[in-house]
């Protein structure tokens, strides 16, 4: 009797729990470390998939405070999708060990690098130091401002998704294929506007746009940052202004967290333009997904070239 | 055939200057010298066969004419590397090496608590590397100017059930927040007054042990952590393990919450209990900490404002020195300090903070009080207060330079105004530390 009755005990509570399991397992719960990543995670996961960020679109994404609240939300991830190339080195790490989440630790099952899908570009060669300033060693970590990279980072989201949820597996795919689709058509549009505009010649704060700027073809000839992360200073910003005045450059290209006192002065000595561009999805309001952050940006950069000839 | 020829002629005319032999070694030579003439003559005509073809005339070059012209192929895409540089081009699988320089330097009058005016303070080495899906090592050696001491290292379990984590080795003890800090991330050149009187200073609760963590259910967003830990025993100034049984223990609650994405607080709770150093009893620390953050995240390199608290109450057994009949006594100090800090530029932070704190008269401290002369009864409290006023100056995210004007009144009566400045630097892969 107390054996049957222990194991219907049992019983129900293993019903309970694997109860618990199917239901959680209706949905994947994916992290993403930028919203850049949740967005394009989101155009192919559909409803299939929770998708929750840490970074938000205007925030520096080599500057997150590790809060606890972020633990939260990896302790129940099955996925962690992170840009890699050292973006998150300053913050991510610690909110990993805290989750006790095995599956996202770097190397388990549940853990997305995904520049390792993408091309990356300004790999440095040779001896790097931090006389170079804060620099990547493995490459440009901003590299999702090419659509190209965006395609490739959907598609390796709709592989590991259609892995987890084999049940689904076309139902990723179908969402991938409409999203190559539109995201052709969108980038046709946006190739066609700025095409007036090959071979313009700018100025980045940070060395946020290399993969933004190959794509659309603008060269980029200084930064406002002598050096990746140090502060402009008055010697370099002088430099600056002699190189863009020299080579008639007109235009700033600043991301939304940073000063732009320093921008503005520039611009106002060459009688150029600062243009706030964004990096990331959720800069704005009006950039909700990833077709919308290269509406904003080229939109704004169109009606800028269009002022300063 | 020719060379057939030459052969036997060559052979008759060795063989007719050749002395009287015996004849079957004679043939036999003979023999082998014909074999060798073949082997020759074929391989001579295996060669003549393979340059026949370098023979023949070499074609005359004709232009194509256009119906030959093969359709135009368009050149190959150039492949696309994918993947930025691999791992191995900052490391295969060593682990995160760093070190950090700590230098001080002190001017002013420093009482009876004092810096020395240079003072390479510390040089922490830094291993940090996942060990296996399971769990994940860091190694901090921390060396003076005269000495070497494993500041922490431990092994982190990152994969147990139920929400939990294990942590084994030497580690600082989680009591409140300023003991759980290494030195190159404090607000401060110095730790407050309470830690130094009350909690071991710089050495602080550091011992060998096992932590066990998890995460609390709570409500509404609120992350709630739940710590205990076992520990040898041994912390300079706040626990002594005489025998196996005098281990510490160290329990710690610490809630957090985001009131909005810019502005968050911090609270915890903490209990320690161990062997006194200076009687044959208990210490009990209990501790309450408090932090309130806010970081606009638009302008979050530029701006920010950190303010804290700590508030240390201990009840620390005691022998009275008595030739006759030494007895035991129980102190009961209570310390606290307020600080705040201000991010007023990219690179630019100020701070002030309010030191307040008891102590057993004659006790030690961390860093060391000139000794008692006159020996008073530990159970007298003497009450030190402080007030610090800090300006830093990050050049990069990897060196920093800090000045703090200190003024500290000590219970024995004695005022100290002292400028302390500092700099720090780090090299290599330093990991980042837990909020």
């Amino acid at each position: 009797m107390t054996v049957s009755i222990g194991i219907r005990t049992l019983a129900v509570a293993m019903a309970v729990a694997l109860g618990g399991v199917s239901h959680a397992a209706a949905k994947i719960n994916l992290v993403t470390s930028t919203q850049d990543l949740a967005a394009l995670a989101r155009e192919v996961g559909g409803d299939k998939v929770n998708v929750e960020s840490i970074a938000m679109g205007y925030q520096d994404p080599h500057f997150v405070e590790p809060k606890p609240s972020f633990v939260l939300k990896l302790q129940k991830a099955d996925l962690l999708a992170v840009v890699g190339l050292e973006l998150e080195i300053g913050w991510l790490p610690p909110l990993q060990t805290q989750s006790r989440n095995a599956k996202i630790q770097k190397g388990g099952a549940g853990y997305m690098e995904m520049s390792q899908y993408c091309q990356i570009l300004e790999i440095p060669t040779g001896q790097v130091t931090r006389a170079m300033g804060d620099v990547h060693p493995q490459g440009n970590p901003h590299y999702w401002l090419n659509p190209d990279n965006g395609r490739r980072i959907a598609k390796a989201f709709a592989d590991k998704l259609s892995q987890l949820d084999a049940a689904d597996a076309a139902y990723f795919a179908g969402r991938y294929a409409d999203f190559d689709q539109r995201l052709t058509a969108a980038e046709k549009g946006w190739v066609a506007k700025m095409a007036p505009y090959r071979g313009r010649k700018v100025i980045t704060y940070h060395r946020s746009w290399p993969n933004f700027c190959e794509r659309f073809g603008l060269e980029v000839v200084d930064y406002v940052e002598p050096r990746p992360g140090i502060p402009p200073t008055p010697s370099h910003t002088l430099e600056l202004i002699n190189i863009m005045k020299r080579e008639g450059i007109k235009l700033i290209l600043v991301e939304p967290y940073f000063d732009l006192r320093t921008p503005n002065s520039i611009a106002r000595a060459v009688g150029g333009e600062v243009a706030q561009l964004m990096p990331s999805v959720g800069g704005v309001k009006e950039i909700a997904n990833y077709f919308q952050l290269f509406d904003y940006d080229v939109n704004i950069l169109v009606n800028l070239f269009q002022r300063v000839k | 055939m020719r060379i057939s020829l030459f052969g036997l002629a060559l052979l008759g005319l060795l063989a007719a200057q050749l002395p009287a032999q015996d004849n079957s070694e004679l043939l036999s030579r003979m023999k082998a010298m014909e074999d060798r003439i073949k082997a020759l003559e074929a391989e001579l005509q295996a060669l003549k066969g393979q340059a026949a073809p370098a023979a023949t005339p070499a074609p005359i070059a004709v232009a194509p004419t256009p119906e030959a012209t093969p359709p135009s192929v368009p050149p190959e895409p150039q492949p696309v590397n994918l993947g930025g540089a691999g791992p191995a081009a900052s490391k295969a699988l060593n682990p995160d090496i760093s070190a950090i320089g700590d230098f001080i330097g002190a001017a002013g009058h420093g009482a009876n608590r004092r810096i020395p005016a240079l003072e390479m303070h510390e040089s922490e080495l830094g291993f940090q590397e996942v060990i296996d899906p399971y769990a994940r090592a860091d190694f901090f050696i921390s060396f003076g100017e005269h000495g070497v001491d494993l500041e922490e290292g431990f092994l982190t379990f990152t994969a147990l059930p139920a929400g939990l984590q294990l942590k084994v080795g030497k580690m600082r003890a989680v009591f409140g927040k300023v003991n759980t800090l290494h030195n190159h991330v404090l607000p401060w050149a110095d730790r407050p007054l309470v830690s130094q009187d009350l909690v071991g200073g710089e050495d602080g609760i550091n011992d060998a042990g096992l932590s066990l963590s998890r995460i609390l259910p709570a409500p509404k967003g609120i992350f709630l952590e739940g710590v205990a830990q076992v520990y040898r025993g041994d912390s300079t100034n706040v626990f002594h393990a005489g025998k196996r049984t005098d281990i510490s223990t160290i329990g710690h609650l610490h809630a957090y919450h985001d009131f909005s994405e810019s502005t968050n607080f911090d609270l915890g709770a903490s209990y320690a209990r161990g062997h006194s150093p200076f009687g044959d009893g208990t210490n009990q620390l209990y501790g309450a900490d408090l932090t309130v953050r806010w970081k606009p995240l638009r302008r979050a390199i530029y701006h920010s404002f950190v303010a804290r608290s700590e508030l240390v109450w201990a009840r620390t057994t005691v022998t009275l020195p008595s030739l006759a009949f030494p007895s035991i006594a129980i102190t009961k100090p209570f310390g606290y300090y307020v600080s705040g800090d201000y991010q007023f530029g990219r690179r630019w932070f100020i701070g002030g903070r309010f030191d307040r704190s008891q102590r057993g008269a004659c006790l030690p401290t961390n860093p060391d009080t000139t000794p008692c002369t006159t020996p008073i009864p530990s159970t007298n409290l003497l009450q030190d207060t402080g007030g610090s006023l800090v300006l830093t100056y990050w050049p990069s995210e990897f060196s920093q330079i800090r000045g703090q004007l200190r003024r500290t009144r000590y219970g024995e009566g004695l005022t100290a105004n002292e400028l302390i400045f500092q700099f720090m630097f780090s090299m290599g892969a330093h990991g980042a530390h837990p909020f």
